[in-house]
């Protein structure tokens, strides 16, 4: 196999710096993720409409914007939410356990599981613009009004999310193409290297 | 003899890749329907939303993209490159289903909180029209993304022979 006498080829130093690299892309990456699920989370906005007058008595009715109302940002708080959680057990696996490796598929199912990571957040951060999009201009042909001029602050706080996830999606875009110049990375020469004295 | 299966494989995986982009387009350029509402005349096309319109143009790039890697890997295997170029289509198309199924679910069942109604009451040919497209755009990222690892495992493979 790749160890001879038990003992661990040295890592070169382009390799560890390579690894630090990733290790800080992925937690900028996981706070960018975490902050753009939480913000969506939380966003909520009532606001009390003067409805009709009848007389000289005002009929109001309160509306409450929420982000469950729509499945699009339901899903965008999802996938970022489980972006966040696999950025999060990533730090741990590099942090904790550097060397841990089976059957040598570590490198691949890291780089594998980044790739899904990937295509989730992308998909929950553009079905989450697009639905923004809709709430701020309307679709005039459908007969659907633009609600942002009324709820300003639930459509300011939405848009900061999708922004936070659009960093974290380019992050990780960065970590995926890391990971798999890692895995395509020749490890022969390590092995090479101790045979030389 | 079994390089010769890989790339036959291979060049299935990305045909039946190509005919769910082309399908995904077509279906969604042409889906069009009108109804007369109180003697107005409601038309729907594709063009009436920008999820639509996006939806089109990720699937163009895709399809464009597995014409020429069709014809390229025929010539010579580029490797590392085709599995970035791979990713990238991949996020692009998963990405553009996303949002014309965000925009489409609007559609069908309206969204009461905010004073949307359904438009596909009025308009049943384009839904019908538009949840063809939208199937063969969600069959395109999948077989893209095995695609993805099946380039992966073979720009792969040589180098993990070479360690062990």
């Amino acid at each position: 196999m790749a160890l001879q006498n038990g003992e661990k080829p040295k890592v070169g130093s382009s390799s560890s710096g390579l690894i630090r690299v990733v290790l800080l892309l992925r937690v900028v990456a996981f706070f960018a993720t975490a902050a753009a699920t939480i913000v969506m989370a939380l966003n909520k906005q009532t606001k009390t409409f003067v409805v009709a007058t009848i007389g000289s008595n005002p009929i109001s009715a309160t509306l409450t914007a929420k982000f469950q109302h729509t499945p699009a940002f339901v899903f965008f708080v999802v996938a970022n939410g489980m972006a966040s959680i696999h950025n999060l057990l990533m730090i741990i696996a590099d942090v904790f356990a550097p060397n841990f490796d089976y059957k040598g598929l570590r490198l691949a199912v890291i780089a594998i599981l980044d790739m899904m990571t990937v295509a989730l957040i992308s998909g929950g951060v553009n079905a989450a613009v697009f639905m923004a999009e809709l709430g701020k201009n309307g679709n005039s042909h459908a007969r659907w009004n633009k609600i942002c001029d009324k709820f300003g602050s639930f459509c300011d706080r939405g848009g900061g999310a999708i922004i936070a996830s659009f960093v974290g999606l380019l992050f990780m875009l960065l970590i995926t193409a890391l990971s798999i110049i890692k895995l395509l990375k020749p490890k022969s020469h390590h092995n090479c290297s101790s045979l030389v004295p | 003899m079994a390089v010769e299966i890989k790339k036959f494989f291979f060049i299935v995986l990305r045909l039946l890749a190509l005919a769910a982009t082309v399908v995904a387009i077509v279906v969604m350029v042409r889906s069009h329907d009108s109804a007369q509402v109180l003697n107005l005349t409601f038309t729907a096309k594709y063009n009436n939303t920008p999820a639509f319109k996006y939806f089109v143009i990720a699937e163009a790039i895709a399809s464009v993209y597995t014409i020429i890697v069709i014809f390229l890997s025929s010539k010579s295997l580029l490797g590392g490159l085709i599995v970035i170029l791979d990713m990238v289509i991949t996020v692009l198309l998963s990405s553009s289903i996303s949002a014309a199924l965000a925009i489409a679910q609007v559609g069908k069942k309206g969204n009461s909180h905010a004073g949307w109604l359904p438009i596909c009451g009025q308009v049943p040919k384009f839904c019908d029209q538009v949840t063809i497209a939208l199937i063969a755009g969600f069959v395109a990222p999948v077989i893209y993304f095995v695609l993805l690892l099946c380039s992966l495992h073979a720009v792969l493979s040589p180098i993990l022979a070479a360690k062990l």
